[in-house]
C-alpha cells in the first residue's frame, strides 16, 4: 500500500509544515516516508513543491513518477493545476480556492475554478477564510490538511493530531490546540 | 534506537558526528547548506565542542579541514559543486598531501540548475583528483557512508570526495544510527614532511597516489555499498549510480527487476562486477545523475565495444536530473497518460521579498545608470541577482563568486566608464576582497556597491563574515576614505542616495557604496524570537 502526495504552494506558505505533519504521522505508524523538498532560491515568493511518498514497502525514488500521484495537495489554486501531470488517472485534486497574486497575468479566478472542476476527482474549499474564522489565519495549510484527510486512508485521523502535537508542541499548547482545530475544520467542511 | 527523520544532508552530518567527527569547515550553498546548520543547531556537536563556524568561503574551508586532519583529528567539508571550483587548488594538493586524520569532502550537486549557474559533476573532479568517491542512493546509505567514510580516508590516506545531488540532499526519510565513535586524539603525522609540497617530495607522493588506485578499485570490488543484482533478461544489463539506482528501481514495483544490475555507489566503478556484466549481457544502460562519465568510460573513445546506452544516446536525456518516467521510457515500462498543465497556468518565478533592502539600492543604481547609458552593471551571485526580473531589469552579469568587481574592472580597463559592480555582504568577503584590491592598485574607475544586508540571505540567512567589518575592509585594502560612502537604502533616503550613486560614478577612481540594511527574513525571524522571548517572561 503506498500514497504519494505531491504538496503545492508558494514559498512561504507553509507546505513543508504539511509535510511535516503527515511524515510524523506516518513514522509513528511504521510506514516507509520519502519526502523530496525545495530549498533555495525558488523559495523566494516562487511556485515551490514537495513530494511525499509514503508506503508499506521500501522507496526507491525520491520523486513521484508523472501520472503517479494519488493526490495532489495545494495551498493555492492556481498551483493545484501547475502538478496536473503527476497526478494518476483516479487521484484527487484537493485545493485551497483563495489565490495568492503576487505576479502580472495571474488568471481570472472563475477560470481557475472551471479547470479545477474538470478534474474527475477534486476537493476546492475556502481554507483562508475558514482560517480566519478561527482567528488563525496562518493556518490554512493545517484546513487543507484536514480537508485531505479522509482520503489518507492508510493513516488514521488520530495520528494527523499526533503529528500536529510533535510539530508545534514546542509552540505551546495554544498554538497546538489552534491547529488542532484548524485540521478538524478542514476536515469537517470536506465532508460538507 | 529512534530512527531520524533527516534530509540527506543531515544524514551525513549526523553520520559524520558518529563517525568521530572533530569539525565541521563549509560555506553556504544551495544543495548542501543543511549540513553545517544541522551540526551547528546538534546539542552532541556542541558537547563535543565540533568546530561549527562558517568559513569564508570554500577554499579556506577546505584548507581548514586540512589543517586538523594534520593535527590528526577528522573533519569533513561541505559546499556546493561550484564551491568545490572555489576549493579546487587546495582539494587537488590535499590528493597529494594526503591525509593525517580523516577528511570527507562533501560536494552537493545541483542538476537540472534548480538554484545553481551550471551542473557540473563533482565526480569529474574526482577523477582529476585521483581520489575514491562515495555517492549514495538513500538517505540512510548518506549517513552509513559519512559514517563509515573516515576510516576509508585513514585506511587510503587520502581525503574522500562523498558526491550527492539536489535530490537526496533535499529529501527526507528515515535513518537508524549506529554506535558513536570517539573524536581522534591529537596527533601529528608520522611521515611529516609529505605535508610539505615542494617538488622532490610530491613527485614521490603523487607516485604514491597512482599505486594506491588499484587498491581504491579493489576496495570497491569488495565494498558492502556496491552490489551485483542479478537478474535472467540478459540481453539488456543495467550500471547504476548513486540515486540513478533508485530510478530503475522505481521501475518495478514489486522489486524484481529481470535484468542483472550493478550498482555504483563507491568509485573507482568496481571493475571486477562492471566487466562480469559485459561480458553477460548484449546491451548495456549507463544510469547516472549528471554527466554520462562511467557511459564514456565504458563505451571509450572509438566506440567498439557492444551497445552502450544512456544519455550519449538520447536512451536518456543529455541534461538535467533524471525522473522515473525517464527510466520508464528507457527501459521500456508503460507510462500512464498524464495530464497537461492548463494554458491559464502562469509562471511565478522567485522574486525579491516585500520589504528587501536590494530592491531599493537597484532603483538607485537605475537611477544612476540613466546618466550613463544601460548595459554597466556587473552583478553576482545572491538574492540581488533576482534583480535582473522586471520591475528592476538592473543588472547585466552573473558569472561566478566575486566576479562583479574584476569583470567591472576589465570592462573598465576596456573602455566601459565608468562600471559599476553590485555585491553582496557574504560574497564580497567570499571572493570580492582580492579583485577590489586589482582595482585599487589601478585605481580603476569603477563604482562598487556592496548590498549589505548582514547575512548570506539566499541559502536562507547564515552569519556573513562581513557583518560589522566591511568599512575597515575597504580601507584596509587601500579604497580612499572619502570614497567609501555607508548609506542607509531607505525610500526616504532615496533621493539622496542617488546623488552619492552619482558622485560616486562621476569619481575618476575606485569608490564603495555600502548600502546596509537587514535581510527582511532575518528581520522578521529576530522579532518572532524576541516576542516569544518577551511571552515567557
Amino acid at each position: 500500500m503506498k500514497t504519494d502526495i505531491i504538496l503545492a504552494g508558494v514559498g512561504g506558505q507553509g507546505i513543508l509544515s504539511i509535510a511535516a505533519v503527515i511524515g510524523h504521522a506516518a513514522l509513528s505508524k511504521g510506514l516507509y516516508i520519502k519526502q523530496a523538498e525545495v530549498h533555495g532560491m525558488s523559495q523566494r515568493g516562487g511556485d515551490v513543491q514537495s513530494h511525499l511518498r509514503i508506503s508499506d514497502a521500501p522507496i526507491a525514488s525520491d520523486l513521484i513518477p508523472q501520472g503517479g500521484a494519488d493526490m495532489i495537495l495545494s495551498v493555492e489554486p492556481m498551483e493545484a493545476l501547475r502538478y496536473l501531470p503527476y497526478l494518476s488517472p483516479n487521484g484527487w485534486l484537493i485545493t485551497n480556492t483563495t489565490p495568492f497574486i503576487n505576479i502580472n497575468g495571474y488568471p481570472e479566478v472563475d477560470t481557475l475554478m472551471a479547470e479545477i472542476k474538470k478534474v474527475k476527482n477534486h476537493v476546492a474549499i475556502d481554507a483562508d477564510t475558514i482560517a480566519k474564522d478561527l482567528r488563525m489565519p496562518k493556518s490554512s495549510n493545517i484546513v487543507i490538511l484536514g480537508a485531505a484527510s479522509t482520503h489518507l486512508s492508510n493513516i488514521p485521523y488520530e495520528d494527523f493530531e499526533l503529528g500536529i502535537r510533535e510539530l508545534f508542541g514546542r509552540k505551546g499548547e495554544e498554538i497546538v490546540s489552534a491547529n488542532l482545530k484548524a485540521l478538524k475544520a478542514g476536515r469537517e467542511a470536506k465532508q460538507q | 534506537m529512534d530512527t531520524l527523520l533527516l534530509l540527506g544532508n543531515e544524514a551525513i552530518a549526523q553520520g559524520a558526528i558518529d563517525g568521530g567527527l572533530s569539525g565541521c569547515y563549509a560555506y553556504p550553498g544551495t544543495p548542501s547548506t543543511e549540513l553545517m546548520e544541522y551540526i551547528q543547531h546538534n546539542k552532541e556537536a556542541a558537547e563535543k565542542s565540533i568546530h561549527r563556524v562558517w568559513s569564508s568561503n570554500e577554499k579556506t574551508a577546505m584548507e581548514g579541514a586540512m589543517g586538523m586532519s594534520y593535527a590528526g583529528k577528522r573533519a569533513i567539508v561541505a559546499f556546493k559543486h561550484v564551491g568545490l571550483n572555489v576549493a579546487a587548488d587546495a582539494f587537488m594538493n590535499a590528493s597529494i598531501t594526503g591525509v593525517n586524520g580523516g577528511v570527507v569532502v562533501l560536494s552537493a550537486d545541483d542538476p537540472s540548475m534548480h538554484s545553481s549557474q551550471n551542473e557540473q559533476d563533482s565526480r569529474m573532479y574526482a577523477k582529476f583528483a585521483l581520489l575514491p568517491v562515495l555517492e549514495p542512493s538513500s538517505q540512510q546509505e548518506a549517513y552509513d557512508m559519512a559514517y563509515a567514510a573516515f576510516e576509508l580516508s585513514e585506511k587510503f590516506g587520502v581525503p574522500i570526495v562523498m558526491r550527492i545531488t539536489t535530490r537526496l540532499a533535499h529529501s527526507r526519510a528515515g535513518i537508524i544510527r549506529g554506535q558513536t565513535k570517539p573524536q581522534n586524539k591529537l596527533h601529528l603525522p608520522v611521515e611529516a614532511k609529505k605535508f610539505i609540497l615542494l617538488p622532490a617530495i610530491a613527485r614521490a607522493s603523487y607516485h604514491q597516489l597512482v599505486e594506491k588506485q588499484s587498491n581504491f578499485e579493489k576496495d570497491s570490488e569488495n565494498s558492502p555499498f556496491n552490489a551485483y543484482i542479478d537478474g535472467n533478461d540478459k540481453k539488456l544489463g543495467i550500471i547504476a549510480s548513486g540515486i540513478g539506482f533508485n530510478y530503475v528501481m522505481e521501475c518495478y514495483p514489486d522489486r524484481k527487476n529481470p535484468h542483472p544490475v550493478v550498482k555504483v555507489t563507491q568509485y573507482p566503478i568496481p571493475r571486477k562486477q562492471v566487466e562480469k556484466l559485459y561480458n553477460e549481457c548484449d546491451e548495456i544502460l549507463v544510469v547516472e545523475e549528471g554527466y554520462p562519465i562511467i557511459e564514456e568510460m565504458m563505451k571509450g573513445y572509438t566506440n567498439t565495444t557492444k551497445p552502450i546506452h544512456g544519455r550519449l544516446d538520447g536512451w536518456l536525456p543529455r541534461e538535467g536530473e533524471l525522473t522515473p518516467v525517464a527510466l520508464y521510457k528507457a527501459l521500456g515500462v508503460p507510462t500512464t497518460e498524464a495530464l497537461t498543465i492548463p494554458q491559464i497556468v502562469q509562471p511565478r518565478p522567485p522574486q525579491l521579498c516585500q520589504g528587501c533592502s536590494h530592491r531599493d539600492v537597484a532603483e538607485m543604481i537605475n537611477g544612476a545608470v540613466a546618466v550613463y547609458g544601460k548595459g554597466r552593471v556587473f552583478a553576482d551571485i545572491g538574492c540581488y541577482t533576482l534583480t535582473k526580473m522586471p520591475p528592476f531589469d538592473t543588472i547585466d552579469t552573473c558569472l561566478d563568486m566575486g566576479a562583479s568587481i574584476t569583470m567591472a574592472k576589465g570592462a573598465a580597463d576596456a573602455g566601459l566608464v565608468p562600471a559599476i559592480a553590485l555585491i553582496g555582504d557574504s560574497t564580497f568577503t567570499h571572493s570580492g576582497m582580492t579583485g577590489l584590491l586589482d582595482a585599487v592598485i589601478e585605481n580603476t574607475p569603477i563604482t562598487v556597491v556592496i548590498s549589505d544586508n548582514y547575512t548570506t540571505g539566499m541559502t536562507g540567512g547564515q552569519d556573513s563574515a562581513a557583518t560589522n567589518r566591511l568599512v575597515n575592509i575597504c580601507r584596509g585594502l587601500g579604497v580612499d576614505s572619502d570614497h567609501i560612502k555607508l548609506i542607509n537604502p531607505l525610500k526616504k533616503f532615496a533621493e539622496e542616495n542617488l546623488n552619492i550613486m552619482k558622485e560616486e560614478m562621476a569619481y575618476n577612481g575606485v569608490s564603495v557604496i555600502i548600502a546596509q540594511r537587514e535581510c527582511i527574513q532575518t528581520f522578521q525571524r529576530r522579532a518572532k524570537e524576541k516576542r516569544k522571548e518577551k511571552a515567557a517572561e
